[in-house]
């Protein structure tokens, strides 16, 4: 078997450029990411962070370099971007669950219309994943009747049902009460337990020690340091990655 | 004043007022359904990043919005024969009302997808879903409900122009009411008479579109 070969890795950026009209949001990105690696992105608002994540699964197009999922190089127009949305899930600051759908039917609409699969299956996966994140009793309730933790909770479970082998979350826990955060943290982690790849935009340092393998930080669009969890927070190389932790850490 | 008003003959006609009823209730409730659908693909063209598609829905909107609806199935009725296309007066009525009202509920319509959040097409996008479906399943039901009393307005709005396809025959209540007082000349009664139908048919109406509002375009929201 070939250990170095391209399609070991599940994500490959490399020199990735892309610009909001004059505006250069990311420069010159390159990154790896393992088949079950668990990174974690942070870096100060503003500095792209979102951005890097929506180029992966074609929610942003990107004017230059290229981008690889499983070894498939996303086209600069995005045409197979469906292809590639099939192994990526993704979760959302604002948890965007339909609201005009119980909590199972969210879990079940992608899977009946993309995956083509019966309603009985469907539904048998949206419980199972519903169970797994602990709100298989909510499945009848609609997302407005659910708080900020529990609609996070089921936009991860609704990810899950279309069986992605990679996991993007953009600041999952930002939008929610302190007292929420834990339970979505927990979830997450005993995702990462799993062995799914996954990249997370948080500022969470707690989780970041008990999951990540790299910690990458991110200023101006730029990847300015990515290195083991201990060695980020206790001897980080560069002044502005020191900067930005004391920054976070003493609040 | 030595005029005796009598209401007996206008009740007399009952049956010819309620097949005006049914006359109106048909051709609104057709040209509202075929209205609404029409008029989702023009907010869609009007939407669309096409230029030429995008130009051919505005221009539409504008000419239907800024003419008389008189003129439109007047247009239809006596116009379009000249290019061998011969309709009834009920036809012409349902295809007229449905021109004008796919207009403005493409206007309506758009108000209504506009005020969904993009992170909800991302959200369909994110799980690999295609663009007619995600219009279909996400936005559809959120978008309408966010407009739905403009459109129940507009919709009772037609209803009531509906009285105007008189005037090509169309056989709605209005038509019957002109052929009554043709024949007993009492005004007075019939007119009266039709707009007290007019007043308890929009109240009917609003309250039917009420309850399919609750059935289809409610869910709990924060
Ligand atoms: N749709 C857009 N149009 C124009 N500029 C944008 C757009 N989206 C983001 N930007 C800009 O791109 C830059 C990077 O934004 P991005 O959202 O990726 O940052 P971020 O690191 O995720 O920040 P935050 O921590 O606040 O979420 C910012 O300067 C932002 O203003
Ligand atoms: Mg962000």
């Amino acid at each position: 078997m070939n250990g170095t070969s391209i399609s070991e890795k599940a994500i490959s950026m490399s020199g990735v450029n892309k610009w909001y009209g004059h505006l250069q949001v990311l420069k010159g990105i390159n990154l790896e990411v393992g088949r079950g690696e668990h990174i974690v992105l942070c870096g100060p608002s503003g500095s792209g962070k979102s951005t890097l994540i929506r180029c992966i699964n074609h929610l942003e197009e990107i004017q230059q370099g290229s981008i690889a999922v499983n070894g498939t190089t996303l086209s600069q127009k995005g045409s197979n971007a469906d292809h590639i949305r099939r192994d990526v899930g993704m979760v959302f600051q604002q948890f965007n669950l339909f609201p005009h759908l119980t909590v199972l039917q969210n879990c079940m609409l992608a899977q009946r219309r993309v995956r083509k699969t019966s309603v009985a299956e469907a539904k048998d996966k949206a419980m199972r994943h519903l169970e797994r994140v602990h709100i298989a009793e909510q499945a009848q309730k609609y997302p407005a009747q659910l708080s900020g933790g529990q609609q996070q909770r089921v936009a991860i479970a609704r990810a899950l049902c279309m069986d992605p082998q990679i996991m993007l979350f953009d600041e999952p826990t930002s939008a929610l009460d302190p007292e929420m955060v834990k339970e979505v943290l927990d979830t997450m982690i005993s995702l990462a337990d799993d062995g799914i790849t996954m990249i997370c935009v948080t500022h969470e340092m707690g989780f970041a020690r008990a999951v990540a393998h790299r910690v990458i930080f991110m200023d101006r669009g730029e990847i300015i340091e990515s290195a083991k969890p201990d060695v980020f927070f206790s001897n980080p190389s560069h002044e502005r990655t020191k900067t930005f932790l004391s920054q976070i850490l003493n609040h | 004043m030595n005029y005796t008003f009598d209401f007996a003959p206008v009740f007399a006609a009952w049956p010819s007022l309620v097949d005006g009823v049914v006359g109106t209730l048909k051709m609104s409730s057709l040209s509202m359904i075929f209205g609404l659908s029409l008029g989702i693909v023009f907010m869609m063209m009007r939407m669309s990043k096409q230029r030429a598609l995008k130009a051919i829905a505005v221009s539409y909107i504008e000419m239907i919005r800024n003419t008389p609806i008189l003129v439109q199935v007047f247009f239809v009725f006596f116009g379009m024969p000249a290019i061998g296309i011969r309709l009834s007066g009920e036809q012409a009525a349902i295809l007229a009302m449905t021109l004008n009202c796919a207009a403005y509920a493409a206007e309506i319509v758009r108000g209504g997808v506009q005020s969904i959040r993009p992170g909800q097409i991302e959200a369909g996008r994110a799980l690999g879903m295609h663009t007619v479906d995600i219009y279909r399943f996400i936005v559809f039901r959120p978008a309408i409900r966010a407009v739905y009393p403009a459109l129940c307005s507009q919709f009772i709005l037609m209803m009531l122009n509906s009285s105007l396809m008189s005037s090509v025959s169309a056989e709605e209540l209005t038509y019957f009411a002109q052929t009554l007082d043709a024949q007993t000349f009492r005004s007075f009664e019939i007119y009266l008479t039709l707009g007290v139908i007019y007043l308890a048919l929009s109240q009917f109406l609003s309250i039917a579109l009420g309850m399919i509002g609750r059935v289809y375009f409610s869910y709990p929201a924060k």
